[in-house]
């Protein structure tokens, strides 16, 4: 066997350390559990667990000297580290008390990567506080904020020994092609994203908590007001409601609708916004097609449901929207960004939706949010150099010797960029094919029949990021009854879609290990 | 773009009295031109570091030659930098010029004057409002550019310039084959009131019309006036064409090519552009937004008519070299192109090109030369248009006091003035003013005079 040629121990080693900060944030809900004195116990172990195995695993490598080859590894290695060592709560809280699904080691599996990816999909049998402890709920929440703008992003503000590698490893990390390094210092423009994103969901708790003080909220109260900020801006979709945001007023769904999309917009946007460039709003190409594409597709749903025929089962059984503007209306834009920006929050069970309606939502799982945002699935920006592309090559072939070059705002796309887009699309529909039969031969394996409908959409829900899906793994159910097998399948595409599948897939070439 | 600068303040013009002391750095096509048009009123000292230049220049002007390196300080010393008023530098290269100016700023108060090729320069140059110790910047890319672009917006033409602020056009037409004015007289022709018919370019002869002038087939035909009215008469001569070439192929990824590309794209236009170079081609494509570039060879046929070229309002021919500009105009005229324009880099050619059947040469050493001879004028001169290479001038000037013309009727005024100088329009406080023998020029006045050249100094130093 020829010698490898990456150096793992670098790469492990810095997970390590990366793990053994990370382990601080056990700290919040185990104040929490404190408090209300329950899981105590549990976040107290998992605390000291989660230490020990990243000092353990700093000790492979005390003076980590990273390389092109590593950070691939590195940012691969993280998020799988990352989601085992967040199954510790789970797994822990089922060890010392009551009955939980999440007590199996590859439902917790599930609930951690789907927490950290900001998936949202959940096999969680009963969400209530009175199953669950509030401290155990944060920690969901709080996963899918950790993992919003990213751990290694966070680890680059944090750490300075990555401030050098620190542009790949953002790289290979951060949604969308290439990130757009915003101050000289990758530390700096690691800092400005996640003080953005920490404002943003600071100003989202106020308003929440504010709209419950004035009582247009009464199901909002502090902890709800806490919890979903946290899922709202890595456009994650966890909730400690069951019924998720159906369960608050028209006002609340109202007030999340811009903060999931300010959550699917590249933030390196509102950080030109507050340097005194808002025009840049208008002129980002990405940007435009973003809200064009939420305009059209809620104009559209809320019609459907507007006149009914959105509506799929009997219309008595769901709340009144046929024929009432403002229900159609918020329903329709509240389902439709929280699927584009791959949220997976949702204001009412969409399974009620007729076919129609239920195919533009499935066909939305595709589309993702911006570049740079905390969005999943392929993203505008990709669709666009697609789309412009494909109209390239339809005027090529009218005009062979004409030489265009594929523009975005003013800005010309390299040709190798453009490969680097089409490769991404294609093995990104490869994947959804392929793990859409396996799921389909797997559930009928067991007997457990979901239609191909279903499996598709649970593909790409949780392939995308999004979350919920339609059928059993509804907005209101729960991917649990899926056989394991498909669930660590499901496990792998989150952990594949959340780091944009090259930086996985290039780790399972013999290239990638050898000269 | 045109460039308008303030006088420079450390020379005094006035009426020709005072000699200033120019420096030209280049004794070129550009740099010779610029010191004949100076040398009568002036003390010119050209330098430059090719012996042969020198000493032909030393018989054929009256002019102070040296040799050496115009970007010494050494050489500039020699040249009486110290006591100069102007330096103009104007080699074929780009940063010697520059460097020619910043030595030359560190020993003078001179006023300097850069010719450039690449817009680039002037683009800091102008961003900055002035860097490099460069006093006023030309670029002949963008001037040749410009020129082109001037051209082909008027169906015919071969040179359009543009005075009083854009109130007065002159335009330098050929009289095609078959057109409706040619064997009228220009009486008969000049259905116009805002219109001066200033001069017919017969041969080697300078005709001043009178009525009864006939206009023949081969002429080129000068004439001053009113825009509208100029656009019309293009219309007159070449009936049925498409007024605004719209339609426009540009063979050739030069770096004039690309400045044409961007003034047609700055007019909403979507020219299309022909370069061999399949790198190059795509470079230029990355640069020219709303322009479709194509990589092929412009003389396949095949491609040609694929492409329908042969369509194309106007081809312009911006290759390296003069010979594949002929080539390339004569084939566009071939396939059925309706104009064709070429990049002349020899001025002896310009003629030449326009004989065998290019619609228009234009040449960036003479758009250049005009640019600085237009800066450096003496008198109240306040823009110069050069007519078929130099035979002939078109000027702007303003009237003061001292002007022979002031408060006269020009049909008296005319008997004091030399033969073949015309005058072709007035402005007068922003209007245009139709000038006919009873018309009286008042002082403030903006009078476009066309003169030969030999005549040039005599007309600028009276009017």
């Amino acid at each position: 066997m020829s010698r490898l040629r990456v150096d793992w121990r670098a790469s492990l080693g810095l997970v390590g350390t990366v793990v053994k900060y990370l382990s601080a944030t056990l700290l919040v809900p185990l104040v929490v559990a404190l408090s209300h004195g329950a899981d105590a116990p549990t976040f107290a172990a998992a605390f000291a667990i989660t230490v020990g195995i990243g000092v353990a695993l700093e000790r492979v490598d005390p003076d980590p000297d990273l390389g092109a080859r590593e950070g691939f590894l590195m940012v691969a290695l993280t998020w799988l580290t990352v989601a085992l060592v967040g199954t510790m709560p789970y797994l822990l809280a089922g060890f010392f008390g009551g009955e939980s699904t999440l007590a199996h080691p590859v439902n917790a599996l599930f609930e951690s990567m789907s927490g950290f990816t900001t998936t949202g999909a959940t096999v969680m049998g009963d969400i209530s506080l009175d199953r669950h402890s509030h401290a155990l709920l944060l920690w969901r929440q709080l996963t899918q904020w950790l993992g919003g703008m990213g751990i290694v992003v966070l680890a680059v503000a944090i750490l300075p020994e990555l401030s050098v590698g620190g542009a790949q490893l953002m790289d290979a990390e951060a949604p969308g092609p290439g990130i757009e390094k915003l101050t000289p210092r990758i530390a700096e423009t690691a800092r400005v994203l996640w003080l953005a994103y920490l404002g943003f969901t600071l100003v989202e708790m106020g308003l929440l908590y504010g709209l419950h003080l004035a009582g247009l909220a009464p199901n909002m109260d502090f902890f709800n007001a806490v919890s979903h900020p946290l899922t709202t801006m890595p456009t994650g979709g966890f909730s400690p409601e069951a019924r998720s945001i159906e369960a608050f007023s028209a006002a609340v769904q109202w007030v999340i609708i811009p903060f999931m999309i300010a959550a699917g917009t590249n933030f390196a946007l509102f950080w030109h916004a507050l340097n005194g460039e808002p025009e840049r709003f208008v002129r980002d190409t990405e940007f435009r097609s973003y809200t064009g594409i939420i305009g059209v597709l809620t104009a559209v749903v809320a019609a459907l449901l507007f006149v009914g025929t959105g509506i799929g089962s009997d219309p008595a059984a769901v709340p009144p929207i046929v024929g009432e503007f403002e229900d159609a209306a918020r329903h329709a834009a509240f389902q439709v960004v929280s699927i584009v920006t791959t949220t997976g929050y949702a204001s009412m069970d969409f399974n009620a939706w007729s076919a129609p309606a239920k195919y533009l939502l499935l066909f939305a799982m595709f589309i993702g949010g911006s570049a740079g945002s905390t969005g999943g699935a392929i993203k505008i920006v990709r669709w666009v150099v697609v789309l412009k592309s494909l109209r390239r090559e339809l005027f090529t072939t009218v005009h062979p010797a004409a030489v265009s070059p594929v523009r975005l705002g003013g800005r010309v796309v390299g040709e190798r960029a453009i490969r680097g887009i089409y490769a991404f699309t294609l093995l990104y529909l490869v994947f959804f094919s392929v793990a859409t039969i396996l799921i389909v031969v797997d559930t009928w394996r067991i007997g457990y029949e979901v239609t191909a409908f279903e499996a598709m959409s649970a593909v790409a829900a949780t392939l995308g990021n999004v979350g919920p899906a339609f059928g059993t793994a509804g907005p209101m159910n729960s991917y649990l009854q899926f056989p394991r097998t498909s669930k660590l399948l499901m496990t792998f595409l989150m952990w594949l879609g959340r780091l944009e599948i090259l930086p996985v897939l290039v780790l399972l070439t013999p290239a990638y290990w050898r000269t | 773009m045109e460039i308008h600068l303030p006088a420079p303040a450390n020379i005094r013009y006035g009426s020709g009295a005072v000699h200033v002391r120019v420096v030209i750095v280049g004794a070129g096509e550009v740099g010779s031109s610029i010191a004949a048009s100076l040398e009568g009123d002036h003390e010119v000292v050209v330098i430059d570091n090719d012996a042969e230049r020198v000493n032909d220049l030393t018989y054929s002007l009256d002019v102070l030659t040296i040799e050496g390196d115009g970007a010494s300080l050494s050489t500039l010393r020699e040249a009486g930098i110290e006591a100069a008023d102007l330096l103009i530098a104007s080699t074929d290269d780009d940063e010697t010029n520059i460097v020619a100016c910043a030595t030359a700023k560190t020993a003078s108060d001179a006023f300097t004057v850069a010719r450039v090729k690449q817009t680039n320069y002037l683009d800091t140059w102008q961003a900055a409002g002035g860097a490099f110790g460069v006093d006023f910047i030309v670029s002949s890319n963008l001037l040749a550019a410009q020129t082109m672009v001037r051209v082909i917006g008027l169906p015919a033409a071969r040179d359009v310039d543009v005075f009083a602020e854009g109130r007065v056009m002159m335009a330098e037409f050929g009289v095609p084959e078959g057109s409706p004015v040619a064997g009228r007289t220009v009486a008969d022709a000049d259905r116009f009131t805002e219109l001066t018919f200033a001069a017919l370019l017969r041969d080697d002869d300078i005709v001043i019309p009178e009525g009864e002038t006939r206009i023949e087939v081969g002429d080129e035909l000068v004439v001053i006036g009113s825009p509208e009215n100029t656009r019309t008469f293009a219309g007159d001569l070449t009936p049925g064409r498409d007024e605004d070439g719209r339609d426009v192929v540009i063979v050739g990824g030069s770096e004039v090519a690309v400045e044409v590309a961007r003034l047609l794209e700055d007019r909403g236009l979507h020219p299309r552009l022909i370069e061999r170079d399949p790198a190059r081609a795509r470079e230029l494509a990355e640069r020219l937004a709303d322009t479709t570039v194509m990589a092929s060879d412009a003389t396949d046929r095949a491609f040609l008519d694929r492409e329908h070229v042969g369509d194309a309002d106007v081809v312009i021919a911006a290759l390296g070299s003069d010979e594949k500009n002929l080539l390339a105009s004569l084939l566009a005229s071939r396939i059925g192109v309706a104009r064709t324009v070429a990049l002349v880099e020899t001025a002896e050619y310009t003629d030449l090109f326009e004989a065998v059947g290019v619609g228009a040469a234009v040449n960036p050493r003479d758009a250049t030369a005009e640019e600085i001879i237009r800066f450096t004028r003496d008198g109240d001169t306040e823009n110069v248009a050069i007519v078929d290479h130099d035979r002939a001038e078109v000027l702007e000037i303003e009237i003061d006091g001292d002007s022979m013309l002031a408060g006269r009727p020009i049909r008296e005024s005319a008997a004091d003035l030399p033969a073949r100088v015309t005058i072709g329009a007035i402005t007068r406080d922003g209007t245009f003013v139709t000038p006919r023998g009873d018309t009286v020029v008042e002082v403030g006045d903006h009078v476009v005079v066309f003169a030969e050249t030999d005549v040039i100094d005599a007309v600028a130093g009276t009017i």
